[in-house]
C-alpha cells in the first residue's frame, strides 16, 4: 500500500515537471513598456512575432530611372492625377503598381491592351482613385503615417484585392422574430478576436463619425444623455480589432488603470486617434464614392463598398511591413497631385 | 475509528432508507424510490432521493423551464436554427436586451421583448424557489438562514437586471443571457464606468468573496485534521469543548494568537458569504447611478494613487484639433 502510494506521488510528480516543461521562458517575449507594477507590458508568443515578421516583409526595391525631361502629360493621354511627373518616372511607377497589385494579371488588369489611355476597366478607374488616395494619406495624414508613409503594397500585397477589408454588416442584422442580434452581435467575431461583442463595430464607428468615446469624463454622473452599455460594448469590439490588426495588448496605447485618462496613455494612443479619423476619412471620401463603379461582384451582401480598417494596412504589427519606410523612392505618391 | 486523511469520504452509514418528517396534511407527496449509491456515498450520503416539490417546486421549475426555453430558442434562432451553428458557437450566443432606445418601456418582441418575458419568468422561479427553501426549512422547524443567504445572491442578481436598469431608465444596461456575452458584458460595464476595482464597494465584495474561500479552507482543514478526536460533533462542541475542539482552538491561537469558536466561525463563514453579493450589489447599484467614472472618483478622495511617467504626456488631440 504505502509502495503504491511513494510510487504514484513519484509519478504524478514527473508528469507535473513534465507538463511544466512546456512553459519554457523564450516562448514568450515579454517587453515592459511602463512603470513597473502597472502590467504596462507586451506579451507576444515568440514564434507567431516571427511568423508575423517573415510575412510582413517590404516589397523588393525598384531601381531608380533616368529622366527623360518630359512629363508624362505631354507623352501620355489620359494622364489626370500623375500628369506632371517625368515620363519615365511614370512608366516606372506604373511597373511597380503592377507588382504591388497585379503580378499575376499584368499590366492589362488595369489596361485595356487595344488603348491603354482608355478608361474602359473599371479597375483602372478605382486605381487612380486609390493612387489619389495613397498620395492624400502621404501628404495629409503625416501624424498617422510620418516618417514611413504607404504604397500600394502596404494594403494590397501582391493581390488586386486587399485581405482584409470589411463589409457592413446591415443584412446580417435582419432578424425574425427570435433571435435579436444587433450589430451582428453575440457570435464568434474574426474581425474583432473572437470576442462575442458586436461583430460589426465598423458600420457605426468607421463609416459614420459616432462617438467613440464612452467612459465620463467627470467623477459624478452630469448630462441626463449618457453612452450607454451597448454602445461601450461597440467600442471595445472596435479597440479588440485594434489590438489584433496591430498584434498589440491594450497597453500598447492605455493605461489599463483608466482606458480614458490621456495623461495616463502611452503616444501611440495619439496616433491610433489620427489612424481612426484616417479611416474614417478614407471610407467616407475615397471607396465610398467608388460605388458606380464597381461591379456588383465586388460589393458586399448589403450592396456597400469593400471599406478599410486597421487591419487593412497593419495585418497584425504595429509598423506594417516592419516598419520599412514605403514612400523614401516614390516622392511622387506623397503629394498630392492635380 | 473512521479515516478522515482522504479526499473522498470514508464513511457510509448503510441502514434502512429515510422517509424524514412527516408531510403536512395536503401537500404533494415526496418523488421517487430512494436508493443507495457507492460512488455518491463517496462524495455525500450514499442515500439518494426521494425529493420533496411541493406546489413551489413544481411551479418555480415550470417557469425556470419557460425562461430556459425562450432563451435556448433565441440563440438557436440567431443562427438560423441550425443546430450545427448552434452547438458551435454556444457560447458566444446569447438572449440580447433591448436597444438603449426603448428606456425601460416594453420594446417588441423582436427587438429584446423576449429578454424582458425571459426575465420575467426566471425571476419569478428564482423568487418561488426562495420561498421552497424558506417553507422547507421552516416546515423541518430549522432556521432559515439558508434562505436568507440565498436571497443575498438574489439580490444581486435583481440590481443587475432589474434594480439599476429601473434607476438608469433604460433595459439595455441590464446583463445579456448568454456565456460570453455576460462576461463581455461585464468587462464593458468596468470600462464604461473608468474601472470597477476603483469602486470601494466592489474592493469589499472581493474581501468576502476570497475571504469565503480563505475561511472555508482553514475551517473544513481544521475539523478534518481533529476528526480522530471527533472533531466533526461541532454543534455538540459549540457548548460542550472536548479535546477535539480544545486542540482546534489552541492551534489557531499559537499560530494567529486569536480563534473561533465551534459556534462563531459558522458564523463567521455565514456572514462573509452572504456579505459578497450584499456589497457587491451595491457597488453595482452606485455605478451610473450615483458615479460615473470610479477612476476619477478614487483620484478625488485621494484612492487611487499617482505613479511616474515614462512616456511624454500626450494631449488629447480631440482638444487641440
Amino acid at each position: 500500500m504505502k509502495t503504491t502510494a511513494l510510487l504514484s506521488t513519484a509519478a504524478l510528480t514527473i508528469c507535473l515537471s513534465l507538463g511544466l516543461g512546456g512553459c519554457k521562458e523564450d516562448r514568450l517575449t515579454v517587453k515592459q513598456t511602463g512603470y513597473r507594477g502597472l502590467g504596462m507590458v507586451q506579451i507576444n508568443e515568440t514564434a507567431a512575432l516571427d511568423a508575423i515578421t517573415a510575412r510582413n516583409q517590404p516589397p523588393d526595391p525598384i531601381d531608380p530611372v533616368e529622366k527623360s525631361g518630359t512629363p508624362s502629360s505631354q507623352v501620355y493621354q489620359n494622364v489626370k492625377v500623375l500628369g506632371d511627373l517625368d515620363s519615365n518616372e511614370l512608366m516606372r511607377l506604373m511597373t511597380a503598381i503592377t507588382q504591388w497589385v497585379a503580378p499575376e494579371q499584368g499590366c492589362n488588369y488595369c489596361h485595356n491592351p487595344e488603348n491603354l489611355a482608355s478608361d474602359d476597366l473599371y479597375t483602372k478607374v478605382v486605381a487612380r482613385r486609390m493612387i489619389q488616395m495613397t498620395q492624400h494619406i502621404n501628404a495629409d495624414w503625416t501624424k498617422h503615417v510620418d516618417g514611413v508613409g504607404v504604397t500600394c503594397y502596404t494594403c494590397h500585397r501582391g493581390h488586386p484585392v486587399p485581405a482584409n477589408l470589411w463589409f457592413s454588416n446591415s443584412v446580417a442584422e435582419a432578424h425574425g422574430f427570435f433571435g435579436y442580434s444587433p450589430d451582428a452581435k453575440n457570435h464568434p467575431g474574426s474581425l474583432i478576436g473572437l470576442a462575442s461583442l458586436q461583430n460589426d463595430p465598423f458600420t457605426k464607428l468607421l463609416d459614420y463619425s459616432q462617438e467613440i468615446r464612452v467612459i465620463g469624463n467627470t467623477a459624478l454622473p452630469q448630462e441626463p444623455e449618457r453612452p450607454s452599455i451597448k454602445q461601450t460594448e461597440l467600442t471595445y469590439g472596435l479597440m479588440m480589432h485594434i489590438s489584433k490588426a496591430l498584434g498589440v495588448n491594450c497597453t500598447f496605447c492605455h493605461n489599463s488603470r483608466s482606458f480614458f485618462a490621456w495623461d495616463q496613455s502611452t503616444p501611440q494612443r495619439a496616433t491610433a486617434w489620427y489612424g481612426i479619423r484616417m479611416v474614417r476619412d478614407l471610407n467616407h471620401n475615397f471607396l465610398e464614392p467608388l460605388k458606380a463603379s464597381f461591379p456588383p461582384e465586388r460589393l458586399g451582401a448589403g450592396g456597400d463598398v469593400p471599406k478599410i480598417n486597421c487591419a487593412t494596412c497593419h495585418q497584425g504589427e504595429s509598423k506594417p511591413l516592419n516598419g520599412a519606410s514605403m514612400i523614401k523612392d516614390f516622392p511622387e505618391l506623397a503629394v498630392v497631385g492635380k | 475509528m473512521a479515516e478522515y486523511q482522504n479526499i473522498f469520504t470514508q464513511v457510509q452509514v448503510r441502514t434502512a432508507h429515510e422517509f424524514e418528517a412527516a408531510l403536512p396534511v395536503g401537500a404533494l407527496p415526496r418523488e421517487g424510490k430512494p436508493f443507495l449509491s457507492y460512488w455518491l456515498g463517496k462524495i455525500g450520503d450514499a442515500q439518494v432521493g426521494p425529493i420533496y416539490l411541493g406546489w413551489s417546486g413544481v411551479v418555480s421549475l415550470i417557469f425556470g423551464f419557460i425562461a430556459f426555453e425562450i432563451i435556448g430558442l433565441n440563440m438557436w434562432a440567431s443562427v438560423n436554427w441550425s443546430p450545427i451553428q448552434f452547438a458551435r458557437q454556444l457560447p458566444w450566443l446569447a438572449l440580447e436586451p433591448p436597444s438603449p432606445k426603448y428606456g425601460i418601456h416594453i420594446p417588441p418582441m423582436s427587438e429584446g421583448g423576449w429578454w424582458l418575458l425571459a426575465g420575467f419568468f426566471l425571476t419569478l422561479s428564482i423568487l418561488i424557489w426562495w420561498a421552497r427553501i424558506y417553507i422547507r426549512a421552516r416546515e423541518m422547524r430549522m432556521g432559515t438562514h439558508v434562505a436568507w443567504a440565498f436571497a443575498a445572491a438574489i439580490w444581486l442578481y435583481l440590481v443587475l437586471g432589474f434594480i439599476r436598469p429601473l434607476m438608469m431608465g433604460s433595459w439595455s444596461e441590464a446583463v445579456p443571457f448568454g456565456i460570453f456575452p455576460h462576461l463581455d458584458w461585464t468587462a464593458a460595464f468596468s470600462i464604461r464606468y473608468g474601472n470597477l476595482f476603483y469602486n470601494p464597494f466592489h474592493m469589499l465584495s472581493i474581501v468576502f468573496l476570497y475571504g469565503s474561500t480563505l475561511l472555508f479552507a482553514m475551517h473544513a482543514a481544521t475539523i478534518l485534521a481533529v476528526s480522530r478526536f471527533g472533531g466533526e460533533r461541532e454543534i455538540e462542541q459549540a457548548v460542550d469543548r472536548g479535546t477535539a475542539a480544545e486542540r482546534a482552538a489552541l492551534f489557531w491561537r499559537w499560530t494567529m494568537g486569536f480563534n473561533a469558536t465551534m459556534e462563531s466561525i459558522h458564523r463567521w463563514a455565514w456572514w462573509f458569504a452572504v456579505l459578497c453579493p450584499l456589497t457587491g450589489g451595491i457597488g453595482i447599484l452606485l455605478t451610473g447611478t450615483v458615479v460615473d467614472n470610479w477612476y476619477l472618483w478614487a483620484i478625488k478622495h485621494g484612492v487611487a494613487p499617482a505613479y511616474p511617467h515614462i512616456f511624454p504626456i500626450v494631449p488629447d488631440p480631440a482638444l487641440t484639433q
